[in-house]
């Protein structure tokens, strides 16, 4: 099933009276493919979860409509869209057990579409079995580990057979280890079933390892749609840049002078087709070469092993932030942690963007 | 160990003296006078030991009345009191306007004292020579023949009563399950709305379950509350309450001790315990349910 908002607003009256409305979704036009998963990142209070809550039905747009495949589905209740959403605090009935809160959204079905006992709990067990808690029918919610009552709440979502999944912040009630595991099952579940689903996540790394498509927002406005990898190498604008990558992206002030790229004073590389200007200039971890002949001049603050790479830490006088982190292969790092340190760039891992508008301007948008 | 377990004790005694001397030693005196024939506190004498005093008390004419009252007091009041507490909270709970407004005057009566409340519903219900009262008045606008509620027959006056408990004992059970009912995180019904569940299924699987906890205590201090009931019936009768056939224990045991008829410590001990037994019994049979019925 294909979802596509089209021009999808929404908004809600300021809290202090005479201020203007709070505009947290702001005229989204996006198409998810049928069976995809999509992740809608952006930091908190961005509008993410307004955005699946309009998806599912449970707030109502200011402007715009939704579409599944081809129906219009804007002024459609929750119950009749055929979502399942799984809440961030997964919201299972603590007074009824696992099997009676799998079973709950199929005792809702009326008419010719209700089922009889044996068929619901022959469904239960299905989506149980599917996501692996088959042994925990009948405990109680409390009874259960946070990663068991997530997979409880995705099977309540996935018993009545929905059309769209909808998860919000899926891992954030989880442990570091749990969510390594909980996404790849999340991932296993979603290729299993086809269903198409949009997760929400303020976490980059969850959204680039599993998604097909990451939707990037800041402040309501979708900043970028594209495949994570694609997100990576080709972001659209500072903030991108800045929200996806660990360690983060390193940003400098810098200015481009007839053909060339300066960072400070330090003339870094050549710049072919950007006007003279003041600039952003981006450089991500990977893309620092220590090099006695390079044109990046920094003082090294140190140099913190991690086996396979080595991070050297340092500063720039047009740095942006504390400290520079560069990775580099373990053989090229110095064998010092303080003194001057030089660095030459590589052009693929250097981004520029417009200091007043933050837009990329270099390399040009390849599409 | 052992020297922690001393320090645990010496930590407790303070808590241990006052609820000694104040609380158990009462209970253990009057389960004994209960027992002596005769007790007279003045001389500190009594005839024997025994039996008797239960005896007298069970064939008391007054006695069975003031049981009788207390336990249709309690049989009325308890579930009705309680059902309309929970109509009230769900009432308020799903307006947003004036909440606050009449969460005040829904709790009004609590702040009020019980001997006030007790001349109000005399205006309303008293047949006097001047006027046969609010109430009256209004079922002779429907037709209706006038009642002595408060001088007349039982079932009146009984009617007055349980009206008047129900009335005071509201705010207290309002306050307490709207509290309940907005603790109930309000995803539980966003997930139920998405799986197109019905508001009638809403509230007996989602709202009565998770408010269960509250509703049993409820449901428990209101039936000892109700087994203790005596103010209001003294606010609404008089103090001859033996007279106006509407005596409770509470009140029986009072009247034995220092009533018109007093001077009785050994009966009204007696009927005291009679009252502990049956409360502790009651009380006992609610949990037993309630550890049945409420889930977590």
């Amino acid at each position: 099933m294909k979802i596509k908002l089209e021009h999808l607003t929404k908004r809600f009256p300021n809290r202090t009276k005479n201020k203007p409305d709070v505009i947290a979704v702001n005229d989204f036009n996006i198409e998810i493919p049928d069976g995809k998963l999509v992740g809608l990142l952006g930091p908190s209070g961005c509008g993410k979860s307004t955005a699946l809550n309009l998806i599912s039905g449970l707030e109502t747009p200011s402007e715009g409509k939704i579409f599944f495949d081809d129906d219009d589905v804007t002024d459609i209740p929750p119950e009749l869209r055929g979502v399942g959403l799984v809440f961030q605090s997964y919201a299972l009935y603590p007074h009824l057990t696992v099997l009676q809160n799998i079973t709950f959204p199929l005792e809702n079905l009326k008419g010719n579409k209700k089922l009889s006992k044996e068929q619901m709990r022959s469904k239960a067990e299905e989506a149980a079995k599917l996501v692996q808690i088959d042994g925990l029918l009948e405990r109680k919610p409390s009874e259960l580990s946070g990663g068991q009552q997530q997979r409880v709440a995705i099977a309540r979502a996935l018993v009545k057979r929905p059309r769209v999944l909808l998860l919000d912040e899926p891992l954030s009630n989880l442990d570091a280890r749990l969510r390594l595991h909980t996404r790849e099952e999340i991932r296993r579940i979603q290729r299993e079933t086809g269903i198409t689903t949009v997760f929400v996540t303020h976490d980059q790394e969850e959204a680039m390892s599993i998604s097909d498509v990451i939707v990037v927002m800041k402040d309501g406005v979708i900043q970028q749609v594209d495949k994570p990898q694609t997100v990576y190498d080709d972001p659209t604008n500072l903030f991108v840049a800045k929200f996806l990558g660990t360690p983060a992206i390193n940003v400098f002030v810098g200015s481009v002078k007839k053909g060339r790229l300066f960072i400070g004073d330090d003339d870094v590389l050549p710049i072919n087709g950007v006007d003279d200007r003041k600039v952003y200039v981006g450089v991500r971890p990977e893309g620092f070469i220590p090099d006695d002949n390079g044109g990046l001049k920094c003082k090294l603050r140190g140099v913190e092993v991690m086996g396979r790479d080595t991070s050297i830490i340092s500063h720039h006088y047009a740095f942006e932030g504390e400290s520079i982190r560069a990775i580099v292969s373990s053989e090229d790092a110095p064998d010092r942690d303080s003194g001057d340190i030089r660095f030459s760039l590589k052009p693929g891992k250097v981004y520029i963007f417009d200091k007043e508008t933050e837009e990329r301007i270099y390399p040009a948008s390849g599409k | 160990m052992k020297k922690n377990s001393f320090k645990a004790w010496l930590y407790l005694l303070p808590a241990i003296i006052f609820l000694g001397v104040f609380m158990l030693y009462p209970l253990i005196d009057v389960f004994v006078y209960s027992f002596e024939e005769g007790y007279n506190s003045a001389s500190q004498t009594y005839f024997g030991t025994g039996t008797y005093n239960y005896e007298y008390v069970l064939h008391d004419p007054y006695f069975m009345q003031a049981l009788r009252n207390t336990f249709i007091l309690v049989i009325i009041t308890v579930p009705l009191s309680t059902g309309f507490a929970l109509l009230i909270s769900l009432a308020l709970n799903s307006i947003k306007k004036l909440r606050m407004a009449f969460q005040t005057i829904y709790f009004l009566p609590y702040v009020t004292n019980t001997l006030a409340v007790g001349l109000v519903f005399m205006i309303l219900f008293k047949k006097t020579a001047y006027s046969d009262g609010l109430v009256n008045i209004l079922i002779n606008m429907f037709g209706g023949e006038s009642v002595d509620f408060i001088d007349g027959p039982y079932w009146a006056k009984m009617f007055v009563l349980c009206f008047y408990t129900i009335w005071i004992v509201l705010p207290f059970k309002v306050l307490i399950l709207t509290s309940a009912l907005a603790s109930v995180s309000d995803t539980y019904y966003k997930a139920a709305r998405i799986d197109g569940t019905s508001r009638w299924r809403m509230f007996t699987k989602i709202t009565l379950p998770m408010i269960s906890p509250m509703i049993f205590y409820l449901v428990i201090t209101g039936f000892i509350g109700a087994f203790k009931a005596y103010s209001d019936s003294v606010a609404l009768f008089g103090t001859d309450l033996n007279a106006a056939g509407m005596n409770t224990i509470v009140g029986y045991i009072y009247d034995m001790l220092y009533g018109d008829s007093g001077g009785y410590p050994s009966y009204a001990s007696a009927a005291a315990i009679i009252l502990f037994v049956i409360v502790l019994t009651i009380t006992v049979i609610n949990l037993m349910i309630s550890k049945k019925k409420v889930h977590y």
